[in-house]
């Protein structure tokens, strides 16, 4: 890192001569450290789904939750700092409170990203402050239909079909690619999601992981849920004998 | 007059008549007015208003009706208002009152189910809960002096166990096989306790309907502030259910034979 000693790294209020924000920089790096969330785009829905590296053999099984529920109809899961997710989480959660307060009605998920995004880039102005060390990816079925968007540390936020952030998120872009989102069923996102966790999955390097997926769609009648059991499982075993086969 | 010179204010020493620092007469504040007290004013009286709900316990879970008007004093306003608002997956509420207060009460309890909800800890509100949190609402308001008009009736099966509960405008709360709200409690009540009380484990849907639509009906003769038009809501294990509104039977040929009032010669 030739950033590293001139100077221009210490601030998010300082620019380098050619013209970077280090500390941005950095906060990506603390996304790319953690476990991948991926998020799939159907014509009936949005499957958001985690790898959730587990550090100690000691933690309750299914605790820190990295896929959180901002509204009823609205997911959000994230990569990096676990408690700059959580963070943010309760932040958009007032966002999408505050809007029905307002507005009387269901808040879109364009909405909400402008604000949480607004909100994160605020982080990016001052050097007393820091910014998210996590990018978040929001799922959502609104009155626009299935949406999916990703904030990043920066600030900015870009819509998608399939999204993917974290550790393994080149290899689960490129699975994401192949697949055709406008012809995907909700059931078979799921499926697909779980595989490519599994698939990013490095078991050489990394210790255990736990699968976190939710959806929102037809299935659940516009509600964001995690995926019921059996299909939680079905998913995971599947994922797991395609996992044989790839290799 | 101040004393411009030492001899002056020698001279002036014996003059008792005046008063240098205008001492007299004593300072007195304007009266006392309260300049919020027409400024602030708070609910005195109900304005668009809701009638009677029912609520009876049956086999089972409970079965609530109200019916749909809502009126502007003696005016029937709004004639297709749903008085009957679900809460969660194992509560129904009904109110009658003012129905501005009830509007606002819902909004309360969306938000509150909302933000159960993305806790997303498996926890739930069930029907206990809704009530006791509208009685502390409630009794809150009638605290600061300005009520929520309502009163209102909460409704539940969760766990396998019936829930019925009421709370007014005052927080007043209680629980019963059958309850009334406002002319309800009047006309209602006897009939009600006649067909329910006692028999909650016997009474089938079907019953349970027959009964609350015999009540309906009866109010409908009676009570000047009613419609002919009704909502059903159940609570059963399968969860929250609220009809469309349905017209009720009525029959008027006895009309004809009463004496004494408008135009007949006879």
């Amino acid at each position: 890192m030739t950033s590293i000693g001139t100077g221009y790294d210490l601030s998010a209020s300082t620019y380098s001569p050619d013209g970077r924000i280090f500390q941005v920089e950095y906060a990506n790096k603390a996304v790319e450290n953690s476990g991948t969330a991926i998020g799939l785009r159907v014509k009936d829905g949005v499957v958001l789904a985690v790898e959730k590296l587990i550090h100690s053999k000691l933690l309750v099984s299914e605790s820190n939750r990295r896929i959180q529920t901002i509204d009823k109809h609205v997911g959000l899961a994230t990569a990096g700092l676990l408690a700059d997710g959580r963070h943010l989480s309760n932040r958009a959660r007032d966002e999408a409170a505050s809007y029905r307060e307002h507005y009387r009605s269901a808040p879109t998920l364009q909405f909400l990203v402008d604000r949480v995004g607004l909100y994160v880039q605020a982080y990016t102005l001052y050097s007393s402050v820091r910014p998210f060390g996590c990018s978040t990816i929001l799922g959502a079925v609104d009155e626009t239909g299935p949406a999916l968007f990703i904030v990043e540390p920066s600030g900015v936020s870009y819509g998608y079909h399939g999204a993917a952030v974290g550790k393994g998120r080149q290899l689960a872009k490129t699975e994401l690619e192949k697949l055709k989102f406008s012809e995907l069923s909700l059931r078979e996102a799921v499926m697909e999601a779980a595989r490519i966790i599994y698939l990013v999955h490095d078991d050489a390097k990394e210790k255990d992981f736990e699968l976190e997926m939710t959806w929102v769609g037809s299935e659940t009648n516009g509600v964001h849920l995690p995926v019921p059991q059996d299909l939680f499982n079905e998913a995971a075993r599947k994922a797991k004998e395609a996992l044989e086969n790839f290799e | 007059m101040f004393p411009l010179t030492r001899a002056d204010s020698f001279a002036q020493r014996n003059d008792d008549a005046f008063d240098a620092y205008g001492t007299y007469p004593l300072h007195q504040r304007a009266p006392h007015k309260d300049v919020f007290a027409e400024g602030v004013q708070h609910t005195q009286q109900p304005i668009v208003t809701g009638t009677s709900v029912l609520a009876i316990q049956y086999k089972d879970g409970i079965m609530m009706t109200a019916d749909t008007l809502a009126s502007y004093g003696s005016l029937a306003r709004f004639k297709d208002v749903s008085r009957l608002h679900p809460v969660g997956t194992s509560t129904i509420v009904g109110a009658s009152g003012d129905l501005s207060d009830f509007q606002y009460l819902q909004s309360r309890l969306d938000q509150l189910v909302t933000d159960e909800f993305t806790h997303a800890d498996a926890h739930d509100l069930g029907p206990a809960e809704v009530h006791e949190f509208l009685s502390r609402v409630l009794y809150g308001r009638r605290s600061k002096m300005d009520p929520l008009w309502n009163s209102v009736l909460v409704g539940g099966f969760r766990d396998g166990k019936r829930f019925l509960g009421y709370v007014d405008l005052l927080g007043t709360t209680y629980s019963a096989p059958s309850i009334a709200t406002g002319y309800g409690a009047y006309i209602a009540i006897p009939i009600l306790r006649e067909a329910v009380d006692g028999r909650q484990d016997k009474l089938s849907e079907s019953d349970a309907k027959a009964i609350l639509h015999d009540c309906m009906r009866v109010l409908f003769y009676r009570d000047a502030r009613s419609i002919d038009k009704y909502q059903l809501a159940t609570v059963t294990a399968d969860g929250v259910h609220v009809s469309d509104a349905q017209p009720l039977d009525t029959s008027w040929g006895f009309a004809e034979g009463i004496r004494g009032y408008g135009a007949q010669t006879q």
